[in-house]
């Protein structure tokens, strides 16, 4: 599969890469079976289970210490904590 | 309506997302006469009370843990699917599903009702917190999601009485209606498209039911921006474990010395009453002394348990897993084990349950076998007992107990000993295994309710006063015999004690103990200890109250009686030593094999005697023995 870093001729960023006081939308879900034990379609089950799916609207509140990581990210009215590595998956403009 | 009771109940099954409320309601629905579940907190066991409804209809209500959907990720969702779809042997399937979600943010909630549906039972639908919302100024059109889901939909507050009275006055209504028949299940695990497609139904449903105020509610955000900052977080959560510990050890003192100067009442009071003899060392060295010596750490755990649960329901939980994800990652722990670890601090059994809720087995498995090293309550009579003996009171830089830093320290020994316990067994057993997910919900802040806060103490005093009543007493009385018989000789010149069976006991294990320091009355007082680890502190009362003859208090006959290396190897060995039964029982049953239970037991005993050994030399090395 190609890399993804555009969506409907806009340029989208993986949220796992967005800086703290990010605020976006997201584009659609690209899961990456390297990112976790977890396949990559569970992974994108998983994100949609806690809300991210494609048009929500997502801003980063809080990062950790350590690596910036782990993220709490806003999520279409509710926090949701997540690794970096997970939010990977997650294409947002 | 009456025959409706007679005839039988029906089975209601509360069902939602974690943390909407489900056990709130429930403890609204059944009342008094509720099974309360043996941890306040997480849900992680299926929770079955009875209920009456105003019209006078016997319900069961059964709780279940929170779930985002029926795909069953972890064993605590395994159990909500089962009861769910009647697949739990000798269980029927609820004839009503009540879907809790909450009203200020019902997304989550609204999909996973969608897929229930599917499953064919009939269900009703609950918004609870409907007081946060409206005080937040969301408005909620209950006829129009009525309408777009098919299904009655009630607004409630759960915490509160009054808040009850619609979901009353619609399950009456629908009792008397008689309950639909199921219709087949259709449900098939969801693929990620359906999930999608789901969650666009659940969102428009939201868009036109759910009016959100101009200016959201901005308490929860202006909180984290401080509790959750990479430096301040970390330092308020230092900081309130470090006030949680300083007040087990401060804020206890006063009433525990009423309970101790009650014992010591009533044990003059039979010595007054009752002659000389057996009877009265039973009543008053065995008894009194005995179950006296636990009783009295009451307050200390309670006060522990109050700064836990609300934590617990402050929300604060979840920013904790949060704040320590990285640091708990880098010794092989997922950050959702500090849940459990930090529950453990009060006892290792509610934390190894609530373990549940990590889906990964291997993560699980490593926070099972872990969370016994973190100090749970049972440790704190001995570590008060060897403390209050042993270490000076006096304050350090002017403000901290010493007496309260060496707990302290105890607390990290066990702390860093669980991190480096797991950092091993990812290195030796999982070092190739790419890492697992960790993906939380980090609900808004809510105050805690005074009622669930005493609802949650009152049954951990209850559980420690039924262990003290049964398993801590039948030890005493058994210490006790074995410390009193055979009667010495009439010509008898050494404490009477040294001619029992306790002291035969002691002396036949004293050998393999010696090497740490411990003498043999070390080794009758852990006999007993295996079992629960406070009983070890009811053991030495008895074994010294007995050898005297006298009724000086146990930590004056200690310090009397052990040097300073003996004490602070006692301390070491009691950070490891895998003494609890039902520690081991609970660890067999979630694990899933006696295989691991057998592998806590080993590698706990050998750092313990390693740690007691080690410190044992070290002190004596520097003139404490």
């Amino acid at each position: 599969m190609q890399h993804q870093n555009s969506f409907d001729g806009r340029p989208t960023v993986p949220l796992g890469r967005a800086l703290k006081g990010f605020r976006g939308e997201i584009a659609r879900i690209a899961a990456d079976t390297t990112v976790s034990s977890l396949s990559a379609d569970e992974i994108e089950r998983r994100l949609i289970e806690l809300g991210f799916v494609e048009g929500a609207e997502v801003q980063i509140l809080h990062e950790g210490l350590f690596g910036h990581d782990p993220i709490a990210v806003r999520v279409n009215g509710a926090t949701v904590a997540l690794r970096r590595r997970e939010a990977m998956a997650i294409l947002a403009y | 309506m009456n025959d409706q009771s007679e005839v039988g109940s029906a089975r209601f099954a509360l069902v939602g997302v974690p943390n909407c409320g489900k056990t709130a309601l429930f403890n609204q629905m059944t009342g008094s006469r509720q099974k309360v579940g043996n941890y306040a907190g997480v849900t992680v066991e299926r929770k079955v009370g009875t209920a009456r409804t105003p019209a006078g209809c016997k319900v069961d209500v059964v709780d279940l843990p929170g779930t985002y959907s029926l795909r069953a990720r972890s064993p605590d969702e395994e159990v909500t699917r089962d009861v769910i779809m009647g697949r739990r042997a000798g269980e029927a399937a609820p004839d009503l599903l009540i879907c809790v979600a909450d009203a200020t943010n019902m997304r989550a909630a609204l999909r996973l009702v969608l897929e229930l549906k599917q499953v064919g039972r009939p269900m009703l639908l609950v918004l609870n917190m409907i007081d946060i919302a409206r005080w937040r100024g969301i408005e909620i059109d209950t006829d129009a999601l009525e309408a777009a889901l098919g299904l009655p939909v009630v607004t409630a507050t759960a915490v509160r009485k009054a808040g009850m009275e619609a979901l009353w006055a619609r399950l009456d209504a629908l009792l008397a209606a008689g309950i639909a028949a199921p219709a087949p299940s259709v449900w098939a695990e969801p693929s990620a498209h359906d999930l999608r497609t789901a969650q666009r139904e659940a969102d428009r449903m939201v868009a036109r039911a759910v009016r959100h105020p101009a200016r959201p509610d901005t308490v929860t955000a202006r909180i984290d921006s401080v509790l959750l900052h990479p430096v301040a977080g970390i330092l308020c959560l230092l900081g309130l474990l470090f006030i949680m510990f300083q007040a087990v050890f401060t804020w206890a003192q006063p009433p525990m010395d009423l309970i101790s100067a009650g014992f010591d009442a009533l044990g003059t009071l039979v010595r007054d009453v009752v002659p000389d003899g057996l009877v009265q060392s039973f009543l008053v060295d065995g008894v009194i002394s005995g179950v006296g010596s636990v009783l009295v750490f009451l307050p200390q755990i309670l006060i522990l348990f109050l700064f836990i649960l609300l934590l617990e329901d402050l929300g604060y939980m979840a920013r904790a897993a949060f704040l320590m994800d990285r640091i708990m990652g880098g010794a092989g722990l997922h950050g959702r084990a500090f849940i459990p670890l930090l529950s453990s601090f009060a006892c290792a059994i509610p934390g190894i349950m609530a373990a549940r809720v990590i889906d990964n087995r291997r993560d699980r498995l490593t926070t099972i076998l872990v969370a016994p090293l973190m100090t749970c309550s049972a440790r704190i009579p001995v570590y008060t007992l060897i403390i209050g003996a042993f270490i000076p009171a006096r304050t350090v830089a002017g403000v901290l107990s010493l007496q309260g830093l060496v707990m302290f320290g105890l607390y990290a020994a066990g702390i860093v000993s669980a991190l480096a316990v797991s950092a091993a067994a990812k290195f030796l057993f999982w070092r190739r295994d790419p890492t697992p997910p960790f993906m939380l919900d980090l609900p808004d802040y809510k105050l805690p309710q005074a009622k669930s806060i005493l609802i949650g103490l009152w049954t951990r005093a209850y559980m420690f006063l039924k262990r003290a009543g049964t398993t801590i007493f039948s030890m005493t009385v058994l210490i006790w015999l074995l410390a009193t018989f055979p009667l010495p000789p009439a010509n008898a010149t050494d404490p009477a004690i040294t001619y029992s069976f306790a002291a035969m006991l002691g002396n036949l294990i004293h050998p393999l103990l010696a090497p740490v320091g411990f003498n043999w009355q070390i080794s009758v007082a852990l006999i007993p200890g295996m079992a629960a680890r406070e009983v070890a502190v009811a053991a030495l009362g008895t074994v010294y109250a007995l050898q005297g003859g006298g009724d000086q208090a146990v930590g004056l006959a200690l310090a009397h009686s052990w040097s300073l290396a003996t004490a602070l190897a006692f301390l070491a060995w009691y950070i490891f030593a895998p003494q609890c039964a039902s520690t081991l029982a609970v660890i067999r049953r979630e694990a899933g094999g006696a295989k691991w239970m057998w592998i806590t037991f080993g590698y706990m005993l050998a750092l313990a005697y390693v740690a007691a050994f080690v410190t044992y030399h070290i002190a004596v090395m520097f003139g404490a023995g």
